[in-house]
């Protein structure tokens, strides 16, 4: 099955594990293949490389961005659009970028009963090299914290272990493994492994392990 | 060193200060550099530190000092505006000769300004963190990397001249992603601080930790014997890189992020066949003078690239010293320059007889 296609797709996950990269990649890549896509920015917690800042990048490619009214501005401003209520009635598919750990990921609480009746997917998105202590018991742990909060339960892991232009195909064979074990702790499948472009290019995947590939650019950061 | 990971430059700058020994720090919460302090809300009460968020900047950066002069690897963390009040306590450790590790992720101004990258604060940090006669050791990272790396630097250097050492990093920094990797973790050599107030158990006098003097006199023999280890700290402790400088008829001076904007540009302009080169400081006091020095045979011109209305280019002027002209390119109020603004500025100057 491939995943985020005509449906709504809640991305969350630990800060700094590339959700907001993968998000725009994700929402680029199916305006491409002529889906209507809209693109929410949930986060009102992070100042700077947020979705809302890749608007101009989206928006050429046709894709709707609602986001915080003062995402990315100089107020700390915790606000909600009210276009955030029309997302979740939006034809085709829908992404929604989570703020980082259970503190980020609040805002999605807010919503939870605009999601009754309808074929959502959470995907938790991990990086193996975001985590110093390398501990998949952790990683499992944040989940149950962003579950909490947003009252709804995860469908799936997206691993996107990397190191982002210093990746090689040692770090992907390493995040699997990651990925395996934090899904096994979790009991939930890998329906996904994400991939730098060049990377993803001459990757030989057996996807019974790694679930769909997804290549991305990396869109998200300072380009100096 | 460590498995490479991928970390935000606050994130770096904490995990190093705890790999560095530093068990104690002190916080008031300020965007943009919110991560220092989460992370080390979460890690220190797990490894037995202590994180603790005062009340105001101004009680935070006294603890620093208490916790300093009792003889303990202390830290505290702020931007702009919170290191404005801090200086008050910052004039009082420098007063007092004792180390502490301050970082500023640098954020617009003045006033509230705003929570985008700047470097507004240089005048501040190298040349009036407070009042009196005083001077900070200023470190000025450019890579997540280098955010790890200085801060145990940092507190060597306090630990060696018994004074504050500050980490001046901005938003973009702080708040950027990159590969870092650490020293294998090992016990951190912490040397001894004979001077402490930490309890003579009555086996010698008692220590005084002080910046207050009663005599005028000895305020001035004081100050006097300070600025001798200033001297010392300028002729041993400047740091610089200089990068395609051998040939460099233009110069761009940039430190942190501007440098790396300067480093895209100075690129793309060799590329085209103009000799530009960047020196790059790392320390900004004491400020690198050496290493702009040596590119003045070579020069014809200087380009000053800077986050503010320009500020360390009063600092080359005073090396290039009307030998060649200095000229200024910068952003502020939170806006980074982008690269190609800075070819432009170096077109230009390439364009012009000197």
């Amino acid at each position: 099955m491939k995943i985020i296609s005509n449906r709504i797709s809640i991305i969350c996950g630990h800060y700094g594990t590339g959700k907001t990269n993968l998000a725009v990649n994700l929402a680029r890549d199916h305006a491409r293949q002529g889906e209507k896509v809209t693109i929410v920015d949930m986060d009102i917690v992070n100042p700077y490389f947020r979705t809302s800042d890749y608007r101009k990048i989206l928006e050429d490619e046709g894709i709707e961005v609602i986001a915080p009214v003062f995402g990315a501005t100089n107020l700390d401003l915790p606000s909600l659009p009210a276009a955030m209520y029309l997302a979740f009635e939006k034809e085709g598919t829908v992404i929604f970028d989570l703020g980082g750990d259970d503190v980020g990921s609040t805002v999605m609480g807010r919503f939870r009963e605009k999601l009754n009746g309808k074929d959502y997917e959470m995907l938790y998105v991990i990086n193996k090299y975001r985590d110093l202590d390398c501990d998949p018991t952790e990683t499992a742990e944040i989940l149950k914290e962003i579950e909490a909060v947003t009252k709804l339960k995860a469908t799936g892991i997206i691993n996107n272990s990397n190191l982002m232009y210093e990746t090689t195909l040692e770090h992907i064979e390493k995040g699997m493994e990651y990925a395996r074990k934090t899904a096994s702790l979790l009991g939930l499948p890998v329906v996904a492994t994400v991939m730098r472009r060049d990377i993803a290019s001459d990757y030989k995947a057996d996807t019974a392990e790694t679930g769909e590939i997804i290549p991305v650019d990396i869109i998200a950061g300072p380009s100096f | 060193m460590s498995e490479k990971v991928l970390m935000k430059g606050n994130e770096a700058l904490a995990e190093a200060a705890i790999q560095a020994g530093c068990r104690l720090f002190f916080g008031y919460p300020i965007t943009p550099q919110t991560e220092l302090s989460a992370y080390m809300s979460k890690k220190m009460p797990k490894i037995g530190g202590l994180f603790l968020q005062a009340e105001s900047e101004l009680a935070a950066i006294n603890m620093v000092l208490g916790a300093s002069a009792a003889g303990k690897r202390a830290m505290t963390s702020s931007s702009s505006p919170g290191i404005s009040l801090k200086s008050e306590g910052i004039s009082y450790i420098a007063g007092s000769d004792v180390p502490a590790v301050i970082i500023n992720v640098q954020r617009g101004g003045p006033g509230l300004g705003s929570i985008q990258p700047s470097q507004a604060d240089y005048w501040q940090a190298t040349k009036a963190t407070g009042h009196g006669d005083f001077q900070l050791i200023v470190l000025a990272p450019s890579t997540v990397q280098e955010m790890a790396d200085f801060v145990g630097q940092a507190f060597d250097l306090g630990d060696k001249y018994r004074m504050p050492v500050m980490i001046l990093s901005d938003g973009m920094l702080g708040q950027m992603m990159e590969p870092v990797s650490f020293p294998d973790k090992g016990e951190p050599v912490i040397p001894e601080r004979p001077w402490a107030a930490s309890g003579h158990g009555g086996k010698r006098p008692h220590n005084i930790v002080n910046s207050l003097y009663i005599e005028a006199k000895d305020l001035e023999k004081t100050v006097v014997e300070r600025f001798k280890k200033y001297e010392i700290i300028k002729k041993e402790e400047q740091r610089a890189e200089s990068y395609l400088t051998e040939d460099a008829e233009i110069v761009i001076v940039a430190y942190g992020a501007s440098s790396r904007v300067a480093r895209s540009a100075v690129n793309s302009a060799r590329a085209e066949g103009i000799k530009v080169g960047l020196v790059r400081p790392i320390t900004l006091w004491p400020f690198p003078t050496d290493a702009i020095e040596a590119t003045v045979p070579t020069a014809k011109k200087y380009l000053t690239v800077e986050m503010s209305m320009g500020q360390m280019v009063d600092d080359v002027k005073l090396v290039v010293n009307g030998r060649k002209p200095v000229s200024f390119f910068g952003r502020t109020g939170g806006i980074i320059p982008t690269p190609g603004e800075i070819l432009e500025e170096i077109k230009k100057l390439n364009g012009k007889e000197a």
